[in-house]
């Protein structure tokens, strides 16, 4: 059997996938609702509340599954996280509170414009806020700016995050997840809503490649990251591919082909948290902690594999009928198709 | 205030707040998918619009619980990064088994409230009952990772070195059994009784009689059963403290002084300096019997442990009053209630209702207590005689920076899902 350890980093990237494709896009929602604008806007606003309301709770739960297995297989990795990033990854709670309460709030008040105004921007604000801190996170443990010797706040609590690149990745995250909720979104429409969208779509995904630029050129303060990107024997296939699913998604929008476009942007998402996985490889935190030097004890990754592959086998069926019940085909507009 | 105490207040805040989301997330299920089951069976509209006034605020609060369950989860790194990188091994399991628990929970939630017109009746019944599920098994398995804390098991110290870690006797630890099953049973009887409380008050001021009686009903059976055997779950807990963890009982129980034939005190106040509890009412022997079976035996007092060690007595004792005072009341409420459900006069004795409006609140008072009995009656330990709270904190200067956030939000949350709950399910009329 191959090293546990080695699996459990395999499931939690799948896991953080699936966050990114599922909870990102949600989040992405709630950053259009942000910037709805025009006499559609209501509209906009109810496509999108729509699109999310079954889902946004069952997408969450990723994120709590990456934690508990972090946790539970890398101990040494999530205290770090936790000192280090302890700014960051508060703030980045207090965006989910305020959001999924928001979101709820709006859901089911009184429906005035008033009420729902106010939680509706709650909402939206948060939407955006948080994805910019999460890739911040990110950012952060791929630089590896901890320096353990440090004493100082400010060396120590502020400095890991407070980055040109780690902010760079952060709003990375925040056009990616807008992307992707644009791409999602041209598929829960009516029309005139569903072209709104495809034309978004194709801005951030246009904007996402700029993003991406400027995230490879800040990476030059940490060399290791543009070297791990550029050197190693998969950097150049992973390259074509994530930038052939960017053209395909593209092409698939002009063509109004919603449902394809769909697939390659998700493609496109994965291919991305995949490339930063394998860059980040044998690190979890880079420079600093590993699989290895951070692993629990051989017989609890067994066991937390053994759970993760049983639990799946009931979660998977359970989440397909989910997303089969509440998928695009059930929006009774159908005027996406000619 | 120093990082410790601003530690275990965010700690204890974010807690004491999410455990009320936590519980009406595992007894709200039960009692929408009972009302639904029967209309189902009897066709009878009163359940249909029932089950659809429950749904809605469980929707509420099942989103505050979720997002407030997520916060707990970082905060145990935030807050104690020594405890998680120590525990997380050993304790871990039950939490991602959790975490698969709230994935269904989420999944056939979204199903139950959104699929009305999607599914069939009995597929959405059955959606309901995995909800009611898995929400009961979150409960269950958060509540052993608190357990271990109580009573840690599953791995063998060595040369300071955590070996030989076993997740599965970690989880079965001597205090898992006694506090789950009395866990369950609070938030069955708290979130019954809460729910039977604001429906006899609706009977009483006179509205829609049908709908409330129904409504009545079905939180009474949810409710009263639990609170009759509320107090022996409750006996079984108190035997496992007293085996376990002497120091915690003393404190409960107001006990300095190591003695066969121990007092049963109800009620005093603990004097810490002068090391008696006076103002109580002291049964002989009582103590002892209820602790070890046997009036002759020996309790070990305060006096035994040293002062470094000891739990903050005061509140302990007095948390402790509280939530056994509201167990015996209760389960007199329910011998009571069942006496007049036998009889068919339920809806008609107006003390009755009465009473059900007074407890309202009862229940969820006596879940916050006994929390507060178990994890500060715990201090000064994380992990009972292996770990001290002290020593788990982060490093983190200027936590009352958070401390104050979350605080605000919370309340803030707080008073609009009351507002909310109030204007939107309870005071529709249809
Ligand atoms: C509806 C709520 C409720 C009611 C009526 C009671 N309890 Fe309780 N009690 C809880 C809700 C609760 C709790 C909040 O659920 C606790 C906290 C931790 C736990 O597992 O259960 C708890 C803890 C707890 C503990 C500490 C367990 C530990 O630290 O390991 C003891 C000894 C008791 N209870 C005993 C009693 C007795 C003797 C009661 C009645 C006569 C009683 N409880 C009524
Ligand atoms: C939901 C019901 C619970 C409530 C209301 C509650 C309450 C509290 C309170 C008041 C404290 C602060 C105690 C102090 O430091 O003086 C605390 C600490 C803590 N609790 Fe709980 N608790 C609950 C359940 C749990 C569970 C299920 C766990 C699971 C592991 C847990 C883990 C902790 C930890 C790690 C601390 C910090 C260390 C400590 O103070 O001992 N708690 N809790
Ligand atoms: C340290 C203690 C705890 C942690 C880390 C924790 C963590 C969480 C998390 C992450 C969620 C969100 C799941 C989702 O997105 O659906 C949640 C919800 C929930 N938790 Fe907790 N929890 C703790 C204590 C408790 C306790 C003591 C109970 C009950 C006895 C409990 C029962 C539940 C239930 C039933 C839910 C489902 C959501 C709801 O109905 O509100 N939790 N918790």
């Amino acid at each position: 059997m191959p090293d546990p350890a080695f699996l459990l980093a395999v499931v939690m990237v799948l896991a953080l996938t699936a966050y990114a494709l599922l909870g990102g896009a949600d989040y992405g929602g709630g950053v259009w609702d942000l910037l709805a604008t025009g006499r559609s806007a209501p509209e906009q606003r109810a496509t999108i509340s729509r699109a999310i309301a079954p889902v946004w709770e069952a997408n969450h739960v990723w994120l709590i599954l990456v934690v508990t297995i972090l946790f539970t297989a890398f101990p040494r990795a999530f205290g770090w996280l936790s000192v280090h990033l302890h700014i960051p990854l508060m703030l980045t709670l207090l965006g989910i509170v305020l959001r999924g309460s928001a979101f709820v709030f709006r859901a089911y008040g009184p429906g005035d414009e008033r009420f729902s105004g106010r939680w509706g921007l709650v909402f939206a604000g948060a939407s955006t806020i948080t994805p910019v801190l999460l890739g911040i996170i990110v950012g952060a443990i791929t630089e590896g700016r901890f320096d353990p010797e440090a004493s100082s706040f400010r060396s120590m609590y502020l400095a890991p995050w407070l980055t040109p690149f780690a902010i760079s990745v952060g709003f990375f995250a925040l056009v990616l997840f807008a992307y992707l909720a644009a791409v999602y979104l041209t598929l829960e429409a009516t029309r005139d809503i569903s072209d709104l969208f495809r034309a978004r779509a194709l801005t951030a995904g246009a904007l996402a490649g700029v993003m991406a630029l400027i995230v490879f050129l800040l990476a030059g303060e940490a060399p290791h990251v543009r070297a791990s990107l550029t050197r190693s024997a998969w950097a150049v296939p992973l390259h074509v591919a994530t930038g052939a699913a960017a053209f395909a998604t593209a092409m698939m929008l002009w063509m109004r082909r919603f449902r394809a476009a769909r697939v390659a942007a998700a493609a496109q998402v994965a291919l991305i948290v995949w490339g930063w996985a394998l860059a980040q490889y044998p690190y979890l935190i880079w420079g600093h902690v590993t699989i290895q030097s951070s692993s629990a004890p051989r017989q609890v990754l067994v066991l937390l594999l053994q759970v993760v592959a049983i639990g799946a086998v009931i979660l998977l069926p359970a989440l397909s009928y989910l997303f089969s019940l509440f998928g695009p085909r059930h929006v009774h507009t159908g005027t996406n198709h000619k | 205030m120093d990082s410790l105490l601003a530690a275990r207040w965010q700690m204890g805040v974010s807690l004491a707040f999410h455990i009320i989301f936590a519980v009406i997330g595992m007894a709200m299920p039960v009692m929408m998918v009972v009302a639904e089951a029967l209309w189902l069976r009897t066709g009878n509209a009163t359940y249909i619009d029932l089950t659809r006034r429950w749904a809605k605020g469980t929707a509420i609060f099942f989103a505050v619980g979720a997002v407030s369950g997520t916060v707990l989860s970082f905060e145990l790194g935030l807050l104690w990064p020594r405890f998680m990188e120590y525990a997380g091994p050993i304790i871990g399991m039950p939490f991602s088994l959790e975490g698969f628990a709230f994935f269904l929970e989420a999944i056939f939630l979204g199903i139950y409230l959104y699929g009305w017109d999607r599914v069939g009746g009995r597929v959405h019944l059955s959606a309901g009952i995995l909800v009611a599920a898995s929400g009961a098994f979150s409960g269950v398995f958060v509540v052993t990772a608190n357990a271990w804390m109580n009573t840690p098991a599953g791995f063998r110290t060595v040369d300071g070195q955590v070996v030989d870690v076993n997740p599965v006797a970690a989880m079965l630890n001597p205090a898992a059994g006694a506090q789950v099953l009395h866990m369950l049973m609070a938030a069955y009887m708290a979130v019954g009784l809460a729910v039977a409380g604001i429906h006899a008050r609706l009977l009483l001021i006179g509205r829609e009689q049908a709908l409330h009686r129904s409504a009545l009903t079905v939180a009474l059976w949810i409710g009263l059963i639990p609170a009759l055997l509320q107090p022996v779950s409750g006996d079984f807990a108190g035997r496992v403290v007293a085996r376990t963890q002497p120091a915690k009982l003393a404190a409960m129980e107001g006990q300095f002084e190591t003695r066969a034939r121990a007092p049963l005190r109800l009620g005093g106040v603990p004097d810490v300096d002068t090391r008696r509890t006076p103002y109580a009412i002291e049964i002989p022997g009582g103590l002892s019997m209820l602790a070890h079976g046997d009036a002759d035996r020996t309790v070990t007092g305060l006096n035994d442990v040293p002062r470094e060690n000891w739990p903050p007595v005061v509140f302990v004792h007095l948390a402790f009053q509280l939530m056994a005072a509201i167990g015996v009341f209760l389960a007199a409420v329910a011998v009571w209630g069942a006496w007049l459900a036998w009889r068919h006069r339920v809806f008609n004795s107006r003390p009755f209702l009465g009473i059900l409006v007074l407890s309202t609140p009862l229940g969820f008072v006596a879940i916050e207590a006994g929390w507060m009995v178990t994890e500060l009656g715990r201090q000064p330990w994380i992990v009972q005689g292996v770990m001290r709270t002290s020593e788990a904190v982060t490093p983190m200067p200027g936590l009352v920076v958070s401390l104050v956030a979350v605080t605000t939000v919370y309340v803030a949350l707080a008073v609009i899902v009351a507002a909310l709950i109030r204007r939107q399910v309870i005071e529709i009329h249809p």
